[in-house]
């Protein structure tokens, strides 16, 4: 049923929707108004559940990895500093092996404080193993979540649905909520696979001297890079039983004709679509490559539509700070080695702590490497506040 | 020889126990094992990262016939509060769910996440192991760590006087809370089988001297014990719904300087056999524990 509704409560009840057993999250902006829709959804008796008011991301995140080992279909909620707080659990969760499905409302992280959106706390976890899925809008935020679950319960690996921060969790869009029946005829039930049961007692989270670790991440690293073709599954049984694309591995928008490609992720690519719209009809070809699954990295995806491209700019909201772009390496590694001489791979970081992008910001950054290639730029600086000794 | 009176009564059950790595003379081997047997088969078992941890659950042959379940050093309880809360959730048990830990998991980096599950109210019993520093990380201090104790960070003796943890459970208004040893095996696991009985969060707590850390030898754990019961400086007691009973009486007091001299960790309060005025804080400490619990 498609209902006017802000991006957060859409998530609460698709979640809902998903029968969790077992919900445990600490509040924190802009994560909120998703824990306090599904608080409601408990506490009115449509959603059957445990639903655990923790003290801290730190324990969230322990409570919904025992609630896991025991058999439970767990789910979290986080951002920022409390998925920070987390990190250590999150690895933990992974290792694993204990499918968790957690929304991370992406924003920036301290110090500054700031509370609105980049994703730099997700990047911060990108080697943690777990699956993470990016969504362009409140619909894609909504529908990941279904198949974050199915995801995640296929392949044993968690999963971390990240929406933008504001841009998306309070921003207010017609969202389609699937009815509970389709969801459940779409998501099975939980089989759990190894669980703390007196009945089967066993040992989870023993440790690992130096003869049995590194197979424990060769097995994980190949899992992620396996759970690909279940990625791609799910997705394209979703496409097939609701009728819309949602998700999957990576999305393309006017990039075959293109001559500029803008790699990007999250609700800003809205905006470069618009600008590939705008320059179009000024004769320009530029086209998106929208990478929606960044963790396992859809490599292949990206070399086999980039190939034809020499002039491709990667723009991003995080920075691996003392290095530069995050995603712009990514994307360069996507190609061998003989293909990256000659091709001119810009990195532009922009948007960090929630500074607005610009569709003049995207003109100045497309003009810009359609003259040269950047190695490296952050876009919308406010030069003026910069001072040469500060740095 | 006759079978020892001393362990009539005591649950063997052998639910911990075969291919443990721990030293000659652990308290805290010996108080796992009497932990899960008095709890029995229908047990699952939250355990912190520590000695317990790393002495019994190496892959592949960890030494526990109860699930067991170990994520990190900080959250037992937590992980604890997540099977229970599935337990309910799935319609599944009833069981046993005892989260466990170190004194440095307990009092210091978990003591958070403790609080939070004593709070809310899960049905599971938290059993702190205290020997009284890190040991698994080489004798460093935590905040049970007594008065006077050199430890590898408190090379001098420690400064500071042990957090009073069965007090602060009490406080956050859970309905029972026992102190126990491991030279009174009855005692410790008719505590822990009356705490199980009991719904809401339970605290034990459970002295269990280190030879490695504690500097005595390994025969003498269960007597280091009877001392620490018999000095005044570790009370045995309950705290059933807030109040305090079943506290032991000491049958006959015993000087502090008799505890503090078969152990390595207190040699340097006794110059050429002679006392320090550590020696006689330390007695002020007994003392006030006698007066205030009446021991
Ligand atoms: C976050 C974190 N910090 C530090 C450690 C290192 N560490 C592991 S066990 C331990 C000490 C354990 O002390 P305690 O809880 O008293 O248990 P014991 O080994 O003495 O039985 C420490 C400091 C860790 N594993 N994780
Ligand atoms: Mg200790």
């Amino acid at each position: 049923m498609l209902k006017q509704i802000e991006g957060s409560y859409a998530v609460a009840q698709v979640v809902a929707h998903c029968r969790p057993n077992v919900i445990s999250a600490y509040p924190i902006t802009p994560q909120t108004h998703i824990v306090e829709g599904l608080a409601d959804l408990v506490g009115e008796g449509q959603l059957q559940a445990e639903f655990v008011n923790v003290e801290s991301e730190f324990s969230a995140a322990s409570v919904v990895l025992g609630a896991s080992a025991a058999g439970a279909r767990a789910y979290t909620a986080t951002t920022s500093q409390g998925l920070l707080l987390m990190s250590e659990v999150i690895y933990c969760i992974a290792g694993m092996r204990l499918p968790i499905v957690l929304t991370c409302a992406n924003r920036a992280i301290s110090a500054p404080l700031s509370i609105w959106n980049d994703q730099q706390d997700s990047m911060a976890v990108r080697d943690a193993g777990w699956i993470q899925l990016h969504a362009e809008d409140n619909q894609e935020a909504s529908d990941l979540h279904i198949q974050a679950f199915k995801i995640a319960e296929q392949t044993f690996l968690p999963t971390m649905v990240c929406m933008d921060g504001f841009i998306l969790t309070h921003a207010f869009e017609p969202v389609d909520i699937p009815e509970q029946k389709e969801v459940d005829d779409f998501l099975p039930t939980f089989k759990p696979r190894h669980i703390v049961d007196p009945r089967w007692p066993r040992g989870i989270g023993l440790f690992a001297d130096p003869r049995f670790y590194m197979e424990t991440r060769y097995i994980l690293h190949r899992a992620l890079e396996k759970s690909e073709e279940t990625i791609k599954e799910v997705s394209a049984d979703f496409a097939k039983v609701f009728g819309r694309e949602s998700g999957g591995f990576i999305k393309t928008y006017k990039l075959e004709e293109a001559d500029v490609a803008i790699v990007s992720m999250g609700s800003v690519v809205g905006t470069i679509k618009e600008l590939i719209d705008q320059l179009e009809e000024e004769g320009k070809k530029v086209g998106l490559l929208q990478i929606c699954c960044y963790r396992p990295f859809p490599r292949h995806e990206v070399y086999r539509a980039l190939k034809d491209k020499m002039n491709i700019v990667v723009l991003e909201k995080c920075i691996s700070l003392g290095r530069g772009g995050i995603l712009a390496s990514d994307v360069r590694w996507s190609f061998p080695r003989a293909e990256k001489k000659d091709r001119n791979i810009s990195s532009f970081v922009a948007g960090l702590g929630g500074r607005n992008i610009s569709i003049d910001d995207l003109q100045y950054m497309v003009e810009k490497v359609e003259k040269e290639p950047v190695e490296f730029e952050f876009l919308g600086l406010r030069k003026e506040l910069i001072a040469e000794r500060d740095m | 020889m006759e079978k020892s009176k001393y362990l009539e009564g005591v649950e063997k059950k052998d639910l911990f126990a075969h291919g443990h790595r721990a030293c000659g003379g652990c308290g805290q081997a010996l108080a796992a094992r009497l932990v899960a047997d008095a709890a029995g088969e229908n047990t699952i078992a939250c355990v912190a990262t520590g000695c317990l941890e790393v002495f019994s659950s190496p892959y592949p042959d960890p030494a526990w016939r109860i699930p067991f379940l170990h994520s990190l050093f900080e959250n037992a309880a937590a992980v604890a509060s997540g099977v229970e809360a599935a337990y309910k959730a799935l319609g599944k048990g009833p069981v046993n769910i005892i989260a466990q830990g170190g004194d440095g998991s307990t009092a210091d980096i978990g003591f958070q996440s403790i609080s939070g599950m004593f709070e809310r109210g899960h049905n599971v019993l938290y059993v702190c192991y205290d020997n009284e520093a890190y040991m698994n990380t080489g004798v460093q201090r935590s905040s049970f760590t007594p008065y006077g104790a050199r430890t590898t960070t408190t090379p001098m003796g420690n400064r500071t006087r042990k957090k009073n943890m069965p007090m602060i459970a009490a406080d956050h208004g859970i309905p029972y809370v026992a102190t126990a040893t491991v030279d009174d095996f009855r005692d410790l696991q008719k505590k822990v089988q009356k705490a199980l009985a009991i719904e809401g969060p339970k605290y034990v707590h459970i002295l269990a001297p280190c030879p490695l850390g504690w500097g005595h030898h390994g025969e003498l754990t269960v007597e280091v014990c009877r001392l620490a019961k018999d000095t005044g400086l570790f009370p045995i007691y309950e705290i059933v719904d807030g109040k305090i009973t079943n506290v032991r009486k000491i049958p006959v007091k015993v000087p502090v300087e008799e505890y503090l001299k078969v152990q390595g960790r207190f040699k340097h309060l006794f110059k050429r056999g002679v006392p320090s005025e550590e020696v006689a804080e330390i007695q002020e400490i007994a003392n006030q524990n006698i007066e205030r619990f009446n021991l």
